[in-house]
């Protein structure tokens, strides 16, 4: 069986950190550093920042936050949201970053995933996906956070992400994102058995049951975000969970403070 | 304090690792000059992405001798994932490069399985550190404190280093069924394909080691 991944979400607005549901809906919960830390604290294997509104504006506003977040932070960083150019790629892995995250610029121009993957390695460019059901095993991609629809199939983008060059994929449900009623399995399935690379689930995580559920239609991390940041569950007492249910996670979460 | 002068060739996570040094209680100095390395205390050789923009840029910016006469010193060396692979005598990533040459050995792809669900390539996430077969232990080199089987570093990479030697493999990973080579020692050089910089305390404690030397 594999290792899973258990990772922070961190969606932000501005200085903001903030929640939605189905990306929509924003509230503000807090600093995100304030977040970042405890969850690094409490043995988050990796931390995910989207910039959820920064390809509407055009700009991007993430660099302090993850600068701010690498110098307290020692696990992995993915970062996303309105990087649209090498240059965007560079500026955000000199910041901390390890990751970047595309979507809108990558459903743009798709060859960005290509000079992303020659320029700083696949490992670095994980394939962003919105995706919205769109009928029976059918999903479709999403941008600029599930509001633009671009007709582009989920399932045949990211099998074509990975032939340009994706290393990961980090697969959001806007369907059930912010729900709490769990991920969207049959997703989940269809885009594992298409791409051997690592696939993030994110979108609907209420209970440890979902997680395990993700797990076993196939997903290599899960990404979470609503069952932290308003305390229904520890990382902790998740991770337990994980190990209850036989998943192979990380055990030597000392508290690292 | 103990300085830690790491290797400035323009590729790598410079900013991760400086921070993680210093977290770890040492001075981290960012350098790409010869003369800096050759009178270092100790260094740190990072990288990441492909071999071949590595080693080529290594080369061009003029630090490969200067990391070959600091290796030779005796003086503590460290390097991190593809900055361990490059001091292997080739890599077969893309075509096949040499290497540094100071580890007899090569660097190859982690096979793939058949069934696509089982091993990824990369291999990305945790994975618990394991002593290798025919070594006592990890009691003073850089894996001090850590326990096998359980303290975990962060992976991320597609190629693993082979060793002519199995007795310089200083710990493995389980992939799948695949014995990944996750830290080499040789004389004054430690090595790591994952990346201690970013695998918390686990990771934060390879450094204090490495800062102790």
């Amino acid at each position: 069986m594999r290792n899973t991944r258990l990772i922070a979400r961190l969606d932000v607005k501005g200085p903001n950190l903030i929640k939605g549901i189905h990306l929509e809906g924003l509230r503000v919960i807090g600093d995100p550093q304030e977040y970042a830390r405890r969850y690094y604290e409490q043995g988050a294997d990796e931390l995910i920042y989207i910039d959820i509104v920064a390809s509407l504006y055009g700009r991007n506003s993430l660099g302090d936050i993850v600068a701010r977040a690498a110098r307290d932070v020692f696990v992995p960083l993915t970062v996303g949201g309105g990087l649209r150019s090498i240059d965007d790629v560079r500026a955000m892995l000199r910041a901390g970053a390890d990751k970047v995250a595309i979507n809108t610029a990558a459903i743009r121009r798709p060859e960005l995933v290509t000079e992303i993957a020659q320029r700083f390695g696949s490992q670095c460019m994980v394939l962003g996906i919105e995706a919205k059901r769109s009928g029976a095993g059918k999903w479709e991609a999403f941008t600029d956070n599930g509001r633009e629809s671009t007709g582009v199939d989920v399932v045949e983008w990211c099998r074509r992400g990975y032939e340009l060059g994706a290393g990961e994929i980090l697969l959001t449900s806007v369907d059930q994102e912010g729900t709490r009623k769990g991920f969207d399995t049959a997703l989940i399935d269809a885009v594992t058995k298409v791409v051997p690379i690592p696939v993030i689930a994110s979108g609907g995580m209420g209970s440890t049951a979902h997680m395990v559920d993700a797990v076993e239609h196939g997903a290599d991390a899960v990404a979470m975000a609503d069952i932290l940041h308003y305390n229904r569950m520890s990382l902790p007492a998740i991770r337990a969970a994980a190990i209850d249910a036989g998943l192979r996670v990380r055990r030597d979460t000392e508290i690292a403070a | 304090m103990s300085v830690v002068h790491i290797v400035d060739y323009g590729i790598g996570n410079l900013y991760s690792v400086s921070r993680a040094i210093e977290k770890a209680g040492g001075e981290a100095k960012l350098t790409s000059d010869a003369g800096e390395i050759a009178r270092a205390d100790r260094i740190l050789l990072p990288g990441v992405g492909a071999y071949e923009p590595c080693i080529s840029t290594l080369r061009q910016t003029g630090l490969a001798d200067p990391v070959l006469e600091f290796a030779a010193t005796g003086r503590p060396f460290l390097g991190i994932c593809v900055g361990m692979q490059l001091l292997f005598d080739y890599s077969l990533e893309f075509g096949k490069y040499a290497g540094l040459g100071l580890i007899p050995g090569h660097v190859a792809a982690i096979p793939a399985s058949d069934d696509a669900g089982t091993r990824k390539v990369p291999h990305i996430g945790w994975s618990p550190l394991l002593v290798p077969e025919g070594r006592n232990g990890w009691e003073g080199t850089l894996l001090d404190g850590a326990e096998p089987g359980v303290s975990s570093t962060y992976f991320v990479h597609s190629f693993n280093c082979v060793p002519d030697d199995p007795a310089r493999r200083l710990a493995e990973a389980d992939y799948a069924g695949f014995a990944v080579c996750a830290a080499v020692e040789k004389d004054n050089i430690t090595a790591f394909q994952c990346h201690p910089e970013k695998s918390g305390p686990a990771g934060l404690r390879i450094l204090e080691n490495f800062l102790r030397k």
